[in-house]
């Protein structure tokens, strides 16, 4: 029996970034800037079926990640480290006493997303809050883009080897 | 939102907390098929209990007859199993089991930008659901292993096999698995951590 056969590809050039980063909730009724802004290389791109169907529709988050006006990209990962800077302030509202709750040690935004069982994007948008009044701070993760040296794969080899 | 008052709300056991040293986290992202054995692999090595992160999308794109006039969308939900590994106290690895269909991606920021690489998993008996996934994954340029999880049915290939029907460059790993072994997926992850420090030395990770 042989394998079925595929074709590899080659990296494509990079589009550039959609838009630049905002975050804010948004009614999903007027969604149509939240579509604009989400090009091309992560949005779902339409490609046609091959037997000729129209290409399904871009998915939309419930909470848009939309642009900013100074074009940085989304700062806020999956792994960013969340850590509370403070306690609670008097009246603070259910979600950020929360968030303080679970972050007097440092906690992915993953985590918090599955602990407090809200979808990432608003956990995204929660978070960003909460930095901007300065409840919590944020630690941000090292990625590819940000080119992992060489001791820091070897750090996560053996971290590895431990286990 | 619909929020719980926060003395129900779970938060990790005392002795899954991170120490307050942990600087910086780095990802890795297992992706492929339904079935295929993400979240056993994410499972096997985690030290926490793998947790579940969620994005709700208004599903205009799903349905497939779908209709352009009308503004009925539904609410669909696509999950993540993610689980954790402490490399050091300032260090943190974070595992993603993702859905193969790369038209969900786009839904975490930086899933796979943000990634050191991705351990592409593999069944033998459905080769072709990761076809696509190896491709995009190329085009992105993120540096990828790919594992196949042996299940007891499923029809074997040598590796050179292997390599030229998914067409894989000579330097790009292939490893045998069977995730629900602890030694065995950490195995994948140091061939994927391997071959990303042979990618950093001869300068091609940057
Ligand atoms: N025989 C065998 N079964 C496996 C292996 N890995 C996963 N399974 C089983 O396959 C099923 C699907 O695995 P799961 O991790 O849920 O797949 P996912 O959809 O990719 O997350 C589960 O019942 C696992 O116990 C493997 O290496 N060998
Ligand atoms: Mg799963």
């Amino acid at each position: 029996m042989t394998p079925p056969r595929r074709q590899r590809r080659g990296p494509t050039p990079p589009t550039p970034p959609p838009s630049p980063p905002e975050l804010r909730p948004f009614p999903h009724a007027d969604a149509a800037d939240g579509r604009s802004s989400r090009g091309a290389p992560d949005g779902p791109q339409a490609h046609g079926t091959p037997d000729g169907q129209p290409p399904p529709r871009n998915p939309e988050r419930l909470y848009a990640v939309t642009g900013t006006a100074d074009g940085g990209r989304a700062e806020l990962d999956l792994v960013t480290l969340i850590v509370a800077c403070r306690t609670p302030p008097p009246g603070a509202s259910p979600e950020h006493t929360a968030v303080l709750g679970l972050c007097t040690a440092p906690l992915s935004l993953a985590e918090l997303s599955a602990y407090l069982t809200l979808p990432f994007s608003a956990m995204t948008v929660l978070i960003t809050e909460m930095i901007t009044a300065e409840l919590v701070q944020a630690r941000a993760p090292v990625t590819r883009r940000t080119a992992p040296d060489r001791s820091l794969l070897e750090a996560v080899m053996h971290g590895l080897q431990k286990l | 939102m619909d929020f719980k008052s926060s003395d129900t709300i779970p938060g990790p056991r005392t002795e899954d907390q991170l120490p307050h040293t942990a600087q910086a986290a780095v990802k890795i992202v297992i992706v492929g098929g339904f079935g295929v054995g993400k979240t056993t692999m994410v499972g096997s090595v985690s030290e926490i209990k793998p947790l579940t992160t969620e994005e709700t999308m208004t599903q205009a794109g799903i349905g497939i007859d779908d209709d352009y006039g009308s503004e009925s969308k539904t609410a669909t939900t696509v999950a993540m199993d993610f689980g954790r590994i402490s490399i050091t106290d300032k260090l943190v690895l974070y595992l993603f089991g993702t859905p193969g269909q790369e038209r969900f991606w786009f839904l975490w920021n930086g899933l796979f930008e943000g990634a050191l690489g991705a351990v592409v998993l593999v069944d033998t008996r459905r080769l072709e659901v990761s076809f696509d996934v190896m491709g995009r994954l190329e085009e992105r340029g993120v540096p990828f292993v790919v594992a196949v999880n042996s299940f007891p049915d499923a029809p074997r290939y040598p590796v050179e096999e292997l390599r030229a029907a998914l067409d894989l460059t000579p330097e790009i790993p292939i490893i045998e698995c069977d995730v629900r072994r602890r030694a065995s997926s950490k195995d994948v992850l140091l061939t994927l951590m391997r071959f990303l420090h042979s990618l950093a030395l001869s300068g091609a990770l940057t």
